[in-house]
């Protein structure tokens, strides 16, 4: 098995890439458990490769308007502001 | 006493007739209900009420079930033992003070402790199997694309079936009977009448899963995987034995197989699961639902900050691990290998299942573990679920029914695999023992 450690800066940049905050501790116990864990998933290095079955369709609908959520539904668990959602700032 | 089985007792009246009349069942709360709250389990959904029904619940409903409630689970069913719930961890009433298995646990603990006459919980790795075998009950995944998963809030797409858990394989049986068929909201249902049914005197093919269950094994042929014996936990080994012996005198008779892939099926199952919810996840943002607390700072800052607030620790785990996986340089490393080996694990279960009319295993290797114990070490956690994971990378059906309880009183779970809509199989192999 590889050696896989990974630092809290490398959790910081993925976490940053996934949008979720991490507070101090957590930073470090994840840096300890990635390591162990992305270990696990190296063993995935002794898999042949396989040929993958392409029997595989696509299944499609008419693209037909239909009945949906209405205006009122779709805002009912949401902040909303005159029939808008309210997001944050964008920048 | 309590359990903790339910995040929320609502009851909902389903229609007055129907296969399903007088009887409750229990819905884990990753399903939507209209009109009533539906949390995953998670701090994130706390308030959230859907707008409509799923297409289980709808039929539910129309089979005459009443609902119960909403039954408890690990946070977005990300776990194997319903402690990571936001509504706090649920008791095993097969053996109190240990875990009653998860993510379905709390459906599993309604069903045990006589709460609700049956119940429906998720399986993306096991989570059906899991908690039944954790509190002597029966549970049944279903082959992938059999159940709609239409209003299922979701974790992993391409592994996760809706499927039923109740106190015998007849009844669990009836209930899928029920959820079971063809969903023009979700395309990856199938119509599978014709694989799956027989004929009815006026020539209609029906599921008759029910119909299945009739307990007879008598020249059945059982495939059982060594590589799923080995490593399991000694106490569940002999249990496990004692009831393929029980097979053996009612008729069946089995041999043991190979399958080298199955080694390997556990670490490709988290590389896919955490990658998918990586993804499933992030539509998370406490815009259209969710916690909208006031941050300071831009879209992005505010989007992690409402995660941090509302998200548990083995979801920010799994996230972070998919985003890992996904991430440029890593997603051949990973992902890539993942898929080559959930290929691999297809061809060796068709294989195996060419030479076996169903595969037997124990359903868990380690008996129900006590509370608390195995948090703090997510590996060992991840690595209990090696037996139930094959079976969602290759898209088959699989039930878990009681085999039996170890010396010290511990509830273990029989797992039986079968082909690609066998479920009829597995249901006649299953209903010799329960």
């Amino acid at each position: 098995m590889s050696d896989s450690a990974v630092d809290p800066a490398e959790v910081r940049h993925v976490a940053d890439l996934a949008r979720v905050d991490l507070d101090e501790a957590e930073l470090e116990r994840f840096a300890e458990q990635f390591g162990e864990i992305l270990d696990a998933f190296e063993t995935l290095e002794e898999v042949p490769e396989v040929e993958r079955e392409a029997d595989l369709v696509n299944v499609m609908r008419p693209d037909e308007r239909k009945e949906s959520l209405d205006q009122e539904q779709a805002l009912q668990n949401a902040e909303d502001e005159e029939g808008f959602f309210k997001g944050p700032k964008v920048s | 006493m309590s359990y903790n089985a339910f995040i929320t007792r609502e009851t909902i009246e389903g229609e007055e007739d129907g296969p399903l009349a007088g009887k409750t069942v229990a819905v884990k709360d990753n399903i939507s209900t209209e009109g009533v709250r539906t949390t995953c389990g998670s701090a994130m959904l706390e308030e959230y009420v859907p707008p409509y029904d799923a297409a289980v619940v709808e039929r539910l409903l129309e089979a005459g079930a009443t609902i119960p409630g909403k039954t408890n689970m690990d946070e977005f069913g990300m776990g194997t033992t319903t402690e990571t719930s936001a509504f706090g961890p649920t008791d095993n009433p097969a053996a109190e003070g240990r875990v009653p298995g998860g993510s379905s646990g709390g459906s599993a603990a309604a069903v045990a402790a006589g709460e609700a006459d049956l119940a429906l919980g998720t399986d993306t790795g096991g989570s059906v199997r899991c908690p039944a075998a954790f509190t002597g009950t029966v549970g049944i995944k279903p082959t992938y694309g059999l159940v709609s998963r239409y209003g299922l809030i979701a974790y992993a797409n391409s592994l996760e079936q809706i499927g039923p858990i109740a106190p015998s394989v007849e009844e669990a049986a009836e209930l899928l009977e029920v959820i079971a068929g063809l969903d023009d909201r979700d395309s990856t249902t199938r119509d599978a009448h014709e694989e799956v049914g027989e004929r009815s005197p006026d020539g209609v093919r029906e599921y008759a899963f029910a119909d299945a269950a009739d307990g007879d094994v008598d020249g059945l042929e059982i495939g059982i995987p060594t590589e799923l014996l080995e490593g399991a936990d000694e106490r569940v080994v002999e249990t496990f034995w004692d009831a393929i012996d029980e097979l053996e005198a009612r008729g069946a008779s089995y041999h043991e197989v190979a399958m080298e892939s199955l080694s390997h099926a556990v670490e490709a199952y988290y590389v896919i699961a955490m990658s998918e919810a990586s993804s499933n996840l992030a539509r998370f943002d406490g815009v259209r639902y969710g916690p909208t607390p006031e941050y300071e700072g831009n879209w992005n800052e505010e989007f992690a900050a409402v995660r941090e607030e509302g998200f548990g620790e083995e979801v920010k785990r799994r996230i972070l691990l998919g985003t890992y996986a996904l991430s440029a340089g890593y997603h051949d490393k990973y992902y890539k290998q993942a898929q080559d080996a959930r290929a691999w694990v297809k061809q060796d279960f068709d294989s195996a299942l060419s030479e076996a009319d169903v595969l037997a295993s124990p359903t868990m290797p380690v008996p129900p573990m006590e509370r608390g114990e195995s948090l703090d070490d997510p590996l060992t956690m991840y690595l209990a679920d090696a037996n139930t994971t094959p079976v969602n990378l290759a898209n088959l059906p699989a039930i878990s029914v009681p085999a039996g309880e170890t010396s010290d009183g511990l509830p273990v779970g029989l797992q039986l695999i079968g082909p690609a809509f066998g479920e009829r199989e597995i249901i006649r192999a299953g209903s010799a023992l329960a």
